[in-house]
């Protein structure tokens, strides 16, 4: 029997040989697969324990926007947001059940100490106690986004302004916004009633408008289109003299497309820039063509999603080129910003952008640098060039055309005093009467530092006036409050 | 003073140290501070174990040292775990802890001589199968996640089950002692395979049968491999002709086949084994978070209290092998499973030391239960074999494992300290009438 035996113990000794085996493969060699495996949870639980790291404004000294509790509950730590609503679209939630957003996802690794420059710099921190975690600067503005805030008031709408030179995004405002404490908070039923609310709330307060949702750029556009006839050649400052109309007769219909309040306007292109004459710039449209109108308004970004450093950034749109060689009409109405094109406010802003920079589109972003704990800067956001919408010579004409139309056209309430300032209003109709208000622009003219965009949507009435009445107030505050923190 | 007693004392303190200090770190990851009651708790476990070891000392002074030690360790180990995860199911298993180790004292002291046991072979059988259909007496009979192997006497759930593997263990050794021979006869051969009559495979059927009552009317997949693999172990070591471990395995797999063609539930097992994925959220849940839990603990674990085992059910349970391997990580799971394949060369060792076949077939049978078991469970929990639950002897929660296993251990530390003398005998016998 003993021989009998000592098989059996044999043969114990491999099956628990093979289990020890398959241990080396469950927690070893497949670990990493089964850890990232969305369905475990782990990883959400391991960084809510942990300590985070703070998000702080680009002001000087920075503010703290998101910074981290030890509340003593065994579940967690409190994520407490200092400024409530005014940095919620940017800074985002974290929260347990729901999981994040904004800066809390796109830089979670950074904010929970694992970012990839830190293993370089701080290798000893491998011997050391892991808990340190890194701090994220933005370039984000209190002081221009309180402006922002303030001048957009209770009305639906949003602002974005960007240093056009790096990028650099120092105000984004949406109206309506949410605080994102009350969605991270660590009692779960709270955070999930709060959260319930705000989606059933009609108004969304949820939805960052300024970069995730998108709307008829109106007269706003009309930069794109100017930059598609400068480009094509069939256009020049001098040539050629639109002619004066009260309304465009549209090829293969008997639509027209008329100005505002019915009034006749024409000229060359700085003149129908100015007073944004729909008859001009439809016109303008149909004599370049559709491909010609797509392909500008791809470089500036429509039809691609911007590589902003926050999650579910929205594209641009514009209809296909080879749908305008059987829909003419709409390429008039696309023109002048209505129908086929929508843009996110962020694009808009851009758009100035790149008239400012010489064309260059640079990569909107709202990460300045990451620190760690001791203060040290340990990453920068390196500023690229997105995409390029013109030449610097076709900037240089767009600029002076702008800076017209403020100082002499619809866009006189941009002006910032004492600063040459360039813009562009807009009205974009949506039916019933009403229409979203716009306005861009730049400032200084001659050597820009700040481009802004702002649409107040919903607005009663519908003429080229309401984007210079409405929108541009709140563009030069935001101009003036952003001139007064950069360089 | 006795060296193998001497030994074990001091592996008793070893495993005692390392369960306050699994206390202690458990305690500060969950809390971030030092467990209020740690002394109390040190001497408690202290205490408990040097009453075990001087019960043993004084009852069987010549036994193998590692296996107090041993199942000490892992009942220490269980315990920190179920702990960690629900206080109130601690302070029962602490409890149960006390009633098992009185068990294994009052076992060593009553079963002198384990031969004495051979006497009583058919006892132990009605016994045995009487434990193990008891479940299916209607108004006793309890069904507990879909398994119909619990048993209520008022408040009190038991798995006779878990008692009556260890009678029928008894059984089967003295039963196999008896008719080995004659089972060992060959009475025809087919080609290589030499096969005994036919009506001698009388009680292989009987196991056989026996499995499949349990499997198809208690639900009880792991118990019921673990009695089949019991027999014919037996049988294939009893006879010493491996022709019965080739029926035992065709049996074996005609019965599985006809399970998983006839049932839904066994079918379901062996489909969450091939693919737990695709079911994730249902079926394969239990399965797919313990790989979650095991792969999380990679090899040094996320450290005694600091892992996430509240998100495996039954994690005190059939389940805790995935909580240890989460927190103590590969290094805490290869510790357990070299523990047990320890336990399992001590029973072996034991098993070919005897002095009587009777001994060594059961020391064999109670040792294959003791391996057999925790290799099913921690397998199916790894998922290198199918799921079939059973708890892991010593470590998951529940009275009834716990008791039956430090009864299971009580026979084994018998039969390596070889037969009571009498003058023990008398000394022993005294001192219970003078305390009476």
């Amino acid at each position: 029997m003993n021989r009998q035996i000592r098989r059996l113990g044999v043969a114990m000794l491999v099956l628990y040989g093979v289990l020890f085996a398959w241990l080396n493969v469950v927690q070893v060699l497949r670990a990493d697969h089964y850890n990232k495996d969305p369905r475990n949870t782990r990883a959400v639980v391991r960084d809510f324990g942990r300590p985070r790291g703070q998000i702080i404004s680009g002001d000087d000294p920075g503010v703290v926007l998101a910074r981290s509790k030890d509340v003593g509950s065994h579940f967690g730590r409190a994520r407490l947001y200092p400024e409530h609503d005014l940095f919620g679209h940017i800074t985002g939630s974290y929260s347990f059940t729901f999981g994040s957003d904004g800066v809390e996802k796109s830089y979670n690794t950074d904010l929970t100490g694992r970012g990839p420059a830190r293993s370089i710099k701080h290798l000893v921190d491998l011997l050391r106690d892991q808990e340190t975690t890194d701090d994220v600067v933005l370039t984000v503005r209190k002081s221009v986004q309180q402006v922002a805030k303030a001048a957009l008031g209770n009305r639906r709408g949003s602002v974005v302004a960007i240093d056009p030179r790096d990028g650099s995004i120092l105000a984004m405002w949406s109206f309506p916004s949410y605080d994102p404490e009350t969605v991270s908070q660590l009692d779960q039923n709270a955070a999930r009633d709060r959260r319930n609310a705000l989606l059933a709330n009609p108004a969304n307060p949820l939805l960052a408008r300024s970069y995730r949702e998108t709307f008829f750029p109106g007269s706003t556009f009309k930069v794109v289109t100017a930059t598609a006839g400068l480009a094509s050649g069939k256009v020049t400052p001098a040539q050629p003299v639109y002619p004066n109309l009260r309304e465009l007769d549209l090829p293969d219909t008997k639509e027209t497309l008329a100005n505002f309040g019915n009034e006749s306007c024409g000229g060359a292109l700085f003149d129908v820039l100015r007073v944004s004459c729909n008859t001009s710039f439809g016109q303008m449209g149909l004599d370049i063509g559709g491909d010609a109108l797509v392909s500008t308004a791809h470089g500036f970004g429509f039809g691609s999603v911007p590589p902003l450093d926050l999650p579910q950034a929205t594209a641009s749109t514009i209809a296909d080129a080879g749908f305008f060689a059987h829909n003419r009409p709409l390429l008039a109405f696309t023109a002048i910003g209505q129908t086929t094109v929508r843009a996110t406010p962020l694009q808009m802003a851009l758009v100035a952008a790149a008239v400012a920079n010489g064309g260059s589109v640079m990569a909107p972003h709202v990460m300045k640098e990451v620190h760690d704990v001791e203060g040290d800067v340990i990453r920068r956001f390196r500023p690229e060039v997105w995409t390029t919408a013109m030449s610097p010579e076709e900037a240089s004409l767009l600029r002076d055309a702008m800076v017209g139309v403020v100082t002499n056209g619809t866009a006189g309430r941009l002006a910032v005093p004492g600063v040459p300032t360039a813009g562009k209003t807009g009205t974009a109709q949506i039916g019933n009467g009403s229409s979203h208000a716009w306005i861009m622009g730049f400032a200084p003219a001659n050597a820009p530092r700040v481009a802004v965009a702002v649409i107040v949507e919903n607005q009663r009435g519908a003429s080229e006036a309401t984007g210079g009445r409405v929108a541009a107030p709140i563009g030069r505050a935001v101009l003036e409050a952003a001139l007064a923190v950069t360089k | 003073m006795n060296a193998r007693r001497t030994t074990e004392l001091g592996l008793i303190v070893l495993g005692a140290v390392i369960t306050a200090g699994l206390y202690t770190l458990a305690t500060l990851g969950r809390t971030a501070s030092l467990p209020a009651n740690l002394v109390p708790f040190l001497v408690a476990i202290v205490a408990l174990l040097v009453a075990a070891h001087v019960a043993t000392r004084r009852l069987a002074p010549n036994a193998d040292p590692t296996l107090l030690p041993l199942a000490a360790l892992l009942n220490g180990i269980g315990y920190v775990f179920i702990a960690r995860i629900n206080q109130d199911l601690a302070a029962l298993q602490a409890t149960w802890t006390l009633v098992g180790v009185g068990a294994y004292v009052a076992t060593l002291a009553v079963v002198r001589r384990v031969r004495d046991l051979e006497q009583y072979r058919y006892t132990f059988m009605l016994i045995g199968i009487g434990l193990l259909l008891l479940p299916l007496v209607p108004v006793l009979g309890r069904t507990i996640n879909g398994a119909r192997i619990w048993v209520s006497f008022g408040p009190l759930n038991f798995q006779p089950g878990e008692f009556a593997k260890i009678a029928l263990g008894v059984f089967f050794a003295s039963y196999l002692v008896e008719r080995r021979e004659l089972l060992g006869v060959a009475a025809r051969r087919i080609g290589p395979i030499s096969l005994p009559e036919l009506r001698h495979f009388g009680p292989v059927l009987l196991a056989w049968g026996v499995s499949v009552v349990v499997m198809v009317s208690e639900r009880d997949l792991g118990s019921s491999l673990l009695f089949f693999a019991l027999f014919i172990v037996l049988l294939w070591v009893a006879t010493e002709r491996a022709s019965y471990l080739a029926v035992g395995g065709v049996l074996f797999m005609a019965g599985a086949l006809f399970a998983i063609a006839s049932f839904q539930h066994v079918a379901d097992r062996v489909s969450v084994w091939f693919d737990p994925w695709s079911v994730a959220d249902s079926k394969g849940f239990q399965v797919v978070q313990a790989t979650f839990a095991l792969a999380w603990g990679g090899i040094a674990g996320t450290g005694p209290g600091l892992g996430s085992p509240g998100r495996i059910p039954a994690a005190t349970t059939d389940f805790i092998y995935a909580a240890i391997g989460e927190e103590l990580g590969l290094l805490g799971a290869a510790a357990v499973l070299m523990a047990f394949l320890l336990m399992a060369g001590a029973g072996f060792r034991i098993a070919t030391r005897a002095e009587r076949p009777f001994e060594t077939l059961l020391a064999t049978g109670l040792t294959t239960i003791l391996a057999v078991q925790a290799f099913i469970i921690m397998g199916g929990v790894t998922r290198l074999v199918p799921l079939t639950g059973v708890t892991l002897p010593f470590v998951s929660y529940g009275g009834s494992s716990l008791v039956a296993n430090y009864v299971l251990l009580a026979l084994l530390v018998r039969m390596s300290s070889g037969d009571m003398t009498t003058e023990a005998a008398e000394a022993i016998d005294e001192t219970t009438l003078r305390a009476a």
